[in-house]
């Protein structure tokens, strides 16, 4: 019985080992195996993705989770303590900061995803167009990028948010628009390189076009250094968007995003120090986790790493 | 022969004819003419040699056959047709390429597969599976390699795997840019071979880029030599098997070839 | 004739996940002050053994051997400051790319005159006058300009004769030069080989010249060493190549295209696999 299982893990480890697929599919998934068994043997990288499984974990299951109402007021229980009753201690209008951050994952997860999802996409394609057409377009492009470089993010997304107006979703717009530059330098420093490689001429040479060959023989070769890019900037978003948060131009009243937390805990922080420390916390910890992923996938997918 | 004299119209049995060809890279005061008024043309079934040093514009030229350079005049016919600076994608189902390097010419994170199929969904060809096979079969790549990476691969079936990618689409004009120049000896020997083999099936026409005599003289029935961007001569085989040749340049060329000479040697001109 | 190097049960492990691979295995030979060619193809171990011979194994690569002797010195039992001393100085070592091994933001003249003055206690005037006799020697023809050249202001063949006067100028006894030529232009090849001749002839240094190019190294060297899967299959005096007995090395000069003997079909190589398992040949001089 046990003799029969184990041959079965083995013929498994083996097919999903194997140096001759037998299907796309099976190439795809053995190319995926061998790049986890090599992240895993990363153990600080492990812990990062520890930490923001925990906090996807957290999102999906905050009411069960949390402990209060995030926005029950009980101003009754004003600044107590940390205390087996609130875990984290309440705020001066008595909500339960545990809670509050339990749910304040959520939006933090929103930010995230949705800067992580459009800004490296729109550097992606500017980059990879300005490298790959060159010429005016290139230089056109990269003026453009080099506009929104010049400027100090946070200064950036601030006059963003003044020109729209404060709020949650205004808040994400502007840090995507100051998040996209740096991955369209990457992009189009990377196709600097691949667009003189033979098998783009090889490709060429099939009769492909333009987007054709940026999209399917490009983008797969820039997309590593990017996700690298992507996980260790997302630390920086992170912490941008609590700064907006903190001056009150991102998420408004009452909802519980961690910045705004902080900044709420500011007026008490010398005699009731929890208040700003452990949404403070939350993002520190959140922040390191997004490093370590980082670290874990440069020296997975960084192409100069490779050896192959 | 009338080799260099080809005229304004073009003798049909060419399969590729290239006459008063100058090609031009940089723009402006820093213009550098790699090619200068080279003409030759290579026989239908026929493998057309060029031989040069590194810097002669060997490669060049077949770069600008193949539509990889633009910046390029005077005029170039592929199988009778007059061909512009731009190229349809039917140029390419007659005209393919293999590149020198077999490590650099296949995409890093596709699978033989992909690469192989790619050429026909671009130019919408249906019956993928039994081509792929069928092509593997040829170029002697058993049906296991198909869903492997190129990094799995050996040089000499890497370049097994380009030289299938470029019979795919079933071109009869195969442009060979130094195809063996990274590979060991006895792995170059399998894929002249294969070439040959290939060439008698499909009466494929072949220009072959090297840099190597030896590799000439077994492919070609004619070559000519570059220099500096200029054909210096264009020699029968035969001829250059006899060690004769008229130009000092390939004489030079010619007796290095042959193995180190310590008088020979002395008697080549300094740097 | 009496050796300069003498190399006894030479091996190069790599230490693997599942296995250890084995780049050279039991090599034993001798160099005297003679052009001694060692030919093989691509993994077959040459280059390690260049490497070896000079201590050069990068780690996690492991080297073993009974003796490696040196003019008298062991090499196995110098340690590593010893064995700075007589690298570049006693036994030199050029590469196939000279591009990477010249200081690109350093003057190509003011590197060769480094080179001397490492080992020898002189005033930088000497050392320069050093380097230009050198350059001289190496058949450049305008010494003067070129010492103050950059090494991306030089081509290929001037930049592999640069790094050829580089490691001459210390005089060595032994020069090991690993595809010296092969990113070079056959007629360039020529000259760097003439210089390379030069010196073994005139000054009586022992060359070891790794090549894959079988016909290149039997024209210019004394001694052939074939090597295959880490192993020495064969040797013999370059005059003889052509008796070669052994099936790799026959099969390696079959497979070769020749210029003046045109065939229709090229002798493909067939391997044996006992070949892996043979004994290597002891190549003494």
């Amino acid at each position: 019985m046990t003799d029969t299982a184990q041959s079965q893990t083995q013929s498994w480890r083996q097919w999903l080992t194997t140096d001759q697929p037998t299907s796309r599919r099976h190439a795809k998934i053995v190319q995926f195996y061998l790049g986890w068994l090599s992240f895993r043997s990363n153990l600080l990288a492990m812990v990062g993705l520890f930490i923001l499984l925990l906090l996807v974990f957290t999102w999906l299951f905050a009411p069960f989770i949390a402990t209060h109402d995030p926005l029950a007021q009980d101003l009754g229980a004003r600044l107590l303590h940390p205390s087996m009753e609130h875990y984290f201690g309440t705020d001066a209008l008595g909500r339960d900061i545990y809670s509050r951050i339990v749910y304040g994952a959520g939006i933090t997860l929103y930010i995230v995803t949705l800067v992580a999802v459009t800004a490296p996409i729109f550097g992606l394609l500017v980059g990879s167009l300005a490298g790959y057409l060159g010429g005016w377009v290139d230089v056109v492009l990269m003026r453009i990028t080099d506009i929104f470089l010049a400027f100090p993010k946070l200064i950036l997304a601030l006059a963003f948010v003044s020109a729209l107006g404060a709020g949650l979703e205004n808040a994400v717009l502007a840090l995507i628009l100051t998040a996209w530059p740096p991955y369209t330098r990457i992009a189009r420093a990377e196709t600097l390189t691949i667009r003189k490689s033979e098998f783009i001429d090889a490709v060429r040479m099939q009769g492909a076009g333009t987007m054709h060959i940026i999209m399917r023989h490009i983008w797969p070769l820039c997309v590593s250094s990017i996700i690298v890019r992507v996980t260790l900037d997302m630390a920086g978003v992170l912490l941008t968007a609590a700064g907006l948060g903190f001056l009150g131009l991102g998420a408004q009243p009452p909802t519980p995003e961690w910045g705004a937390m902080i900044s709420f805990g500011r007026k008490f922080i010398l005699d009731h120090w929890w208040v700003a420390t452990m949404p403070g916390l939350a993002i520190f910890t959140v922040s390191l986790g997004f490093n370590l992923l980082g670290d874990g996938l440069r020296d997975l997918l960084d192409p100069k790493g490779d050896k192959s | 022969m009338p080799l260099l004299e080809t005229g304004p119209e073009v003798e049909p049995e060419f399969a590729v004819s290239v006459s008063n060809l100058n090609v031009y890279f940089g723009e402006g005061r820093d213009t550098f003419q790699a090619v200068k008024d080279v003409s030759f043309a290579a026989e239908r079934g026929d493998t057309f040699g060029l031989v040069g040093e590194s810097g002669s514009g060997k490669s060049t030229v077949l770069r600008a056959i193949a539509g990889l350079i633009e910046d390029w005049d005077g005029s170039i016919n592929v199988a009778g047709q007059s061909i512009g600076k731009t190229r349809s994608k039917d140029f390419f189902k007659n005209l393919q390429m293999v590149f020198q390097d077999p490590y650099g010419s296949l995409h890093p994170r596709h699978t033989i597969d992909r690469i192989l199929s790619e050429p026909l969904l671009l130019h919408g060809i249906g019956d993928v599976n039994n081509r792929i096979n069928k092509i593997m079969d040829e170029v002697g790549l058993p049906h296991s390699f198909r869903f492997r990476f190129s990094h799995q691969l050996s040089g000499g079936q890497r370049q097994r795997v380009a030289i299938a990618r470029a019979l795919i689409l079933e071109p009869s004009i195969i442009l060979l840019d130094e195809p063996t120049s990274a590979l060991d000896v006895s792995v170059q020997a399998e894929i002249l071979n294969l070439l040959k083999d290939l060439q008698a099936e499909h009466k494929l026409t072949y220009v072959l880029v090297s840099h190597n005599l030896a590799v000439i003289a077994h492919m070609c029935s004619q070559t000519a030599v570059m220099n500096a961007g200029e054909i210096v001569e264009v020699l029968n085989i035969d001829k250059m098997s006899a060690l004769e040749a008229d130009h000092p340049y390939t004489q030079q060329l010619l007796s290095a070839s042959m193995g180190y000479d310590a008088d020979k040697a002395a008697a080549m001109e300094l740097l | 004739m009496s050796d300069l190097l003498r190399v006894e049960n030479l091996w190069v492990r790599f230490p693997g996940h599942n296995k250890t691979v084995e780049a050279v295995r039991g090599l034993s030979f001798s160099v005297g002050r003679e052009r001694v060619g060692i030919v093989g193809e691509s993994g077959s171990g040459k280059s390690l053994t260049g490497r070896a011979i000079l201590r050069l194994i990068r780690p996690p690569g492991i080297m073993t051997a009974d003796k490696i002797e040196f003019d008298g010195i062991d090499l196995l039992s110098q340690s590593e400051k010893q064995m700075r001393a007589i690298r570049g100085h006693r036994i030199s070592m050029v590469m196939q790319d000279p591009k990477y091994s010249l200081n690109p933001v350093v003057r190509v003249g003011e590197q060769i005159a480094e080179a001397y003055r490492v080992h020898n206690k002189t005033s930088k005037r000497d050392a320069k006058q050093r380097a230009l006799k050198m350059l001289e020697a190496v058949q450049i023809r305008d010494p003067k300009r070129v010492y103050n050249t950059y090494p991306h202001e030089v081509s290929g063949g001037m930049g592999q004769r640069i790094m050829i006067a580089m490691m001459l100028v210390p005089e060595p006894d032994l020069l090991i030069a690993d595809e010296p030529t092969s990113a070079l232009d056959v007629t360039v090849q020529m000259q760097v080989l003439a210089v390379m001749d030069k010196l073994v002839q005139e000054k009586g240094m022992g060359l070891i010249f790794i090549s894959h190019d079988l016909n290149l190294v039997a024209s210019f060297c004394d001694r052939v060493i074939i090597m295959y899967a880490g192993r020495i299959v064969e040797t013999l005096k370059a005059s003889e190549l052509h008796n070669a007995k052994h099936p790799y090395t026959r099969g390696l000069l079959n497979s070769l295209p020749r210029i003046e003997k045109r065939t229709d079909k090229l002798m493909a190589l067939q391997r044996d696999p006992a070949w892996i398992n043979e004994e290597s040949v002891d190549a003494f001089a």
